[in-house]
Order: structure tokens, then sequence, then C-alpha cells
């Protein structure tokens, strides 16, 4: 009898060419997601060694990270923004591949758009030069974050050099309550293992918590397993998985179809199956989570007192700690309930999607957004814009005060221009708050739309379990 | 790639966990098309006052390490986002080598690819190392590749661990996507029996 293997072993062990003793192995990399900010110096060095792209079938771009979210009409004012964005239009005519540029209706943020148009796939590998890769993991991908020099590599060979990580088990058991979502569990998670808890494994995500969330949960859970320090977080494909996939884009048609899910339906972990860790989590009693510090492991159920320095023992974690509440301007032992905030960003490849739109829209729906507090909604690619606006969700936060944006990266990263002034305190969507991430001196309070949308209208961060939903 | 074998220098203290990305290199600076002008952003949120003015506590500003070229940083060193703009902008800067207790992934990835070591120390050497420039901010350690050393004064080496293909990479200032380039028949046979 075969090997009991988990997930990641299966597709693993089908994408290695070659390995030497003593070299990492040659993985073979199926599909190759390409963004303005990671790539300019990766097409340089095919340049300057007279290299092509070796499948530029299996090579997809698109603009996201330094593109305007205020109007797409426009010229892009920042000179070196733009100048990024026209080489990523000449290196893919140049190289022969398939550009979503910023006219594209199927544009959006990498992650949001490539499995909305069915290029994410159960069982195959999938690397972008970005760190958030890990979000297609949600479909039984392996799906990780690479640095420019392995762009090249991916461009030129369609393959990487990669050592074999090690495997752990995160099951999310029991129910969710009202309230708390796929971005509690991820944050609950990061806060009790570390943000190099994860380092030198890839998570499996599985439990009755996860197998109950739909594929977008699923994408949020996976998106932030960089923040445990995971490069890639995997979710087993199952009847959710395929109904997602059905028809899209790239999806397999007809026969192929039913090929491809009798495939997919193998990949699951086998019984018996070794992990080198496994973590266990009990969702039943999670609350809504908030970030107070400045890594996303700092982070809170909602009902908890910010952590004193004076009582952990460790010196380099206490000087640590105090060094990020000097950042933050928040005072150890007082709740993280009803700390003012002066900006909620409601976007990024974590939460950006239509029913994190939907959700925020249902709680902000015939309320008004707080005196001087500035709501800003970024959908995460412009189908998703499309779809909000036939749903009139638009109308929902303008009506509350908000303002309403084109897809892109934007306040997550800050890099086009929505960014946030120093000092000022913001209730996020997004995956980092580290200094400076939202704007140089920026605030960040990491949480789930539904906490983002109820801060906003309090102007405090708010449990959004205890305002009332039309 | 510039090759690395044995280096002596200084050690410019970093004291704190986590340091991410975000702080080596704030995404503003990320706008650029090649890997040109990236020190410039170096660390940029903690080097400056409010003033606009360089710190003079902040140790990368201090006259004393000006011409040195390793870094001695809290845990888990590099967390947070892919950008191989942090190793550049840090090898830009001069720095050949990174000692801390542990890396993130990508992050050392990146970093071995363009000639800046990682020294992974244990808890004891970590604090030896800090407890040691307190006193003596100008002690020089000596990181030799080939025997995997580091080696405080007065004292023994410690080894430190580093994966075989990296370090011969390293030590010969070879890239890899040379290796990756000689498996073409291989990876175009793996293409042809998986109908890729």
């Amino acid at each position: 009898m075969p090997r009991a293997k988990t997930l990641f072993e299966k597709i693993w062990d089908r994408h290695v060419v070659m390995q030497e003793p003593e070299a990492p192995a040659v993985l073979y990399i199926d599909l190759h997601l390409v963004h303005e900010v990671t790539s300019p110096q990766a097409f340089s060095e095919l340049r300057e060694r007279g290299l092509r792209v070796r499948r530029p079938d299996r090579t997809f771009a698109t603009v996201d990270h330094s593109t305007p979210t205020a109007s797409l009409e426009l010229p892009v004012l920042d000179k070196m923004a733009a100048n990024q964005l026209q080489q990523l239009q000449t290196n893919c005519r140049d190289f022969g591949i398939s550009l979503y540029d910023l006219d594209d209706p199927k544009r959006g943020i990498v992650h949001v758009i490539g499995p909305e148009l069915g290029l994410t796939q159960p069982g195959i590998t999938i690397v972008c030069g970005d760190s958030h890769t890990a979000t297609h993991g949600a479909f039984g991908a392996l799906a990780f974050g690479i640095g420019t020099s392995e762009v090249a590599h991916v461009l030129a060979t369609q393959t990487l050099l990669q050592m074999k990580p090690k495997t752990c088990q995160v099951n999310f058991n029991g129910q969710l309550g009202t309230g708390v979502t796929a971005k509690d569990m991820i944050l609950a998670l990061i806060a009790k293992i570390g943000i190099g808890g994860g380092t030198g494994y890839v998570f499996e995500y599985s439990g009755s918590a996860v197998q109950a969330l739909d594929m977008e949960g699923r994408m949020t859970l996976c998106n932030m397993s960089i923040e445990g320090g995971a490069r890639a977080g995997m979710v087993a494909p199952d009847s959710t998985t395929f109904q997602y996939l059905a028809g899209r884009e790239y999806s397999p048609q007809g026969e192929a179809w039913d090929d491809a899910v009798a495939t997919w339906r193998k990949l699951p972990t086998d019984p018996g199956a070794k992990f080198d860790k496994v973590i266990d989590i009990d969702v039943s009693n999670l609350e809504p989570m908030v970030t107070y510090g400045t890594n996303p492991g700092m982070g809170l159920l909602i009902s908890e007192y910010i952590p004193d320095p004076q009582s952990e023992t460790d010196l380099l974690k206490r000087s640590t700690l105090e060094k990020a509440l000097r950042y933050m301007d928040l005072q150890p032992g007082t709740p993280i309930l009803d700390k003012p905030v002066d900006v909620v960003f409601i976007g990024s490849c974590t939460n950006s999607r239509i029913s994190d739109l939907r959700m925020a829209a249902n709680l902000l729906e015939g309320q008004r957004v707080a005196e001087g507090v500035r709501l800003l909604v970024v959908p995460g690619s412009e189908s998703v814009r499309r779809q909000a606006e036939a749903e009139g969700l638009d109308q929902v936060f303008m009506r509350a005060g908000g303002e309403w944006r084109y897809a892109g990266c934007s306040m997550c990263i800050a890099m086009n221009g929505d960014q946030l002034q120093p000092g000022q305190y913001a209730v996020s969507t997004s995956n980092r708050n580290f200094e400076g991430r939202q704007g140089k001196g920026a605030r960040t309070f990491l949480a789930s739309p539904l906490t983002a949308a109820a801060s906003a209208v309090h102007g405090r961060i708010t449990d959004p379990r205890l305002m009332s939903t039309k | 790639m510039q090759p690395f074998t044995k280096l002596t220098s200084k050690v410019i203290p970093l004291s704190q966990n986590n340091i991410d990305t975000d702080q080596i290199i704030p995404a503003r600076y990320l706008k650029v098309t090649d890997k040109k002008g990236l020190v410039e952003g170096l660390f940029s949120g903690w080097c400056y006052q409010e003033d606009g003015q360089p710190d003079p506590e902040f140790p990368l500003n201090q006259e004393i390490y000006q011409d040195a070229q390793i870094l001695a940083a809290g845990d888990n060193f590099g967390c947070g986002s892919s950008r191989e703009h942090a190793p550049w902008a840090l090898v830009g800067w001069g720095i050949r080598a990174v000692i801390s207790t542990s890396f993130a992934d990508i992050f050392s990835n990146n970093a071995l690819k363009n000639g800046l070591l990682t020294v992974t120390v244990d808890t004891e050497v970590h604090s030896k190392i800090f407890n040691l420039i307190s006193t003596n901010p100008g002690l020089q350690v000596t990181i030799d590749l080939p025997s995997q050393t580091l080696t405080l004064p007065g004292g023994n080496p410690h080894t430190f661990p580093i994966d075989p293909f990296s370090k011969t990479c390293l030590i010969e200032g070879v890239d890899q996507l040379g290796y990756l380039l000689k498996q073409e028949p291989r990876i175009t046979r793996f293409e042809r029996l998986n109908g890729l």
C-alpha cells in the first residue's frame, strides 16, 4: 500500500523535476503571476542574459500595487509609478505575456483576480513576487511568494530551486459565533504562535470551522499564512471549491471539467498521513480580533486589554513590546475597545472580495460614519467593483459617508497616494500593521470587515456583535 | 554575485525582534525599476529625527559603524513582504552578513542570492555578541563560510548552519539561474511526460 501523504506532499512530489544530492529540488511551477513592483529587475536580467520567457502561456501579469484608485481616467501623476506601469507594459509586450492593464475590466489585485479568472486551481503550483501568494492555497494549490531573483528563475525556466518545507496541520474546530469571521480565525492563530511561529512550515488548515467557510473566507485565512511565518497555507479542495470554480474563464470545461474534478478529489490528505506539527484551535469562544501593536502577532480578543511590558520577563521581548506601544501611543492595561480611530480602510488582498463588502455594507446600511472619520472602501478587482455596484453596495458606502474607489492594493501598502497621515489611527482590513506600513508614522489596528465597519460608525474600536444589522 | 569566503568586521547592533522588510525598506521606495538608489530607503523610518536630520542614536548613522559589514539583529529578521529590495538595500549600504537567532524564509532565500550571508546563532551566542558590543562598540568578529564558523574576539569558533548548495554558490560567487538553465532538457522532458 502506498504511504499516506498530506495534500502538500502530493503536490510537491508531482512537481519535482529533479533533485541532486545536497541540492534543493527543482520544482516545476504551473502558474506564475506577475505585478509591476517586483518584476522589472527580473525582466532586465532576462534581457541582459539574452533569455526568453519559457512559458508565456503560464505567465499572467496585472497592475495593482502602485495604481491610482480615485480615477482610472487620468494619467498616473506619480512619475515613478507611471514609469513602473509602463515598464510592465513594455515587458509583457516584448516577452509575449498577457497583461490585465489599468484599463482592463478584468484587472485587480493579483490574488483576487487569479481565483476570479479560474487560473487558480487545485493541485497546481503557483508563485508570484508577493508574499500574499499564499492566498491561492485556499483552492488546494501550493502557492507561495518569491523574491525578484526567483521571478527571473521562473520566467526563464518555469522552475524554482526549493528546499522542502515542513508541514503543520492547523485544526480550527467548533463553530464560529455570529460576527466572527475567517479574519478573526487567522489573527487568533498568529496571536497564538507569533509571527515567526510558522517559519519553515507549510500550513494545512482543516477542521469543521474551515470546512464551513466559503471560498472567500478560505482565501482570507490562507492569505495571512505568511504573517505567521509560513510561506504557504492550504485548504483541501472539496465541493465548495469545485462549485466556486465551475464555469470560470480558465476553469476546465465539459469533459475536461469532470476529469479535473475526479483528479482534484484525490488531493486531500490521506487518513493517517503525518504532519511535522499539529496546532488545535477551538473557535467556539472566539471573538472578533484586533491588533494593538506593530506586527500581526500582537492581537487581542476585542474584549481584552493591552498587555503590560513589565509582565514580560524576556528583556528583548519586553523592549520590543515597549517600542510597539510607544509607536502606537497606547497605554498598557487599557481595553482595546473604544480606542479612537481616524480612518477605516476596507480593502486589500485579505478582505476586498464581494462577501467582505457585503458584510461591511450590511452593517453600514442606514448608518453614518462618525464625524471626522474617513472611510475608504477599495474593491479587490474591477469585477468585484461592478458586482458591488450591481448590488447597490457602493451606494450604501457613499450614503454612510464613505469613499468608493477603483480596485488596487491602495492603503494596505500606501504606495499609490492612499495613505494615513503621521500619527493617525486606522482600523484596516488589510494584513500588516508594521510601523509606517500605511504611511509614515501611521498606526494600524488590523481587524475584520465587520469590526472595521462598526468602528467607522462609532469612530472608536467597536464590537460588531453589538450592532444591529438590517 | 560577489563571492563570500571570510569576513572580519565590526558588528552593527539592532537589538529588536521581528525587524520586518517594511522597516528595512518602506514600500514608497519600491517604485524603482532597477536596483539603484535603494540605500536612501534603508531603515528610513528609523534613521531620521522628526526634523529630518539623521538620528545620531541610530547605529547605522554612527561614525564608528560606517565601515562595518555585519549587522546583528533580533529574532525573525526580515519577516513580512517578499521584496528583494531589502537585501539589495542592505548590500548597497555595504552589509555582507546578518547575524540573528532566526530569519524569515523568503528573506534568507533572497539574501543568499545576493551574496548576503545569513548567520543563525543560538540565543546564548546572540546575547554574548550584544553584551560584548555594549561595552566595546568597535568589537570585530570573524565569519568564515568554508568552515561555517563565527568567531568572537578571544573565543572559540561557533558553527552556524547553511545548506550546502547555497554555501557553494556563495563561495564561488555563482548564481542559481545558471544551474536551472543547465537543467533545460530535464525540464522539457518533465513537461512532455506530464502533458504540460
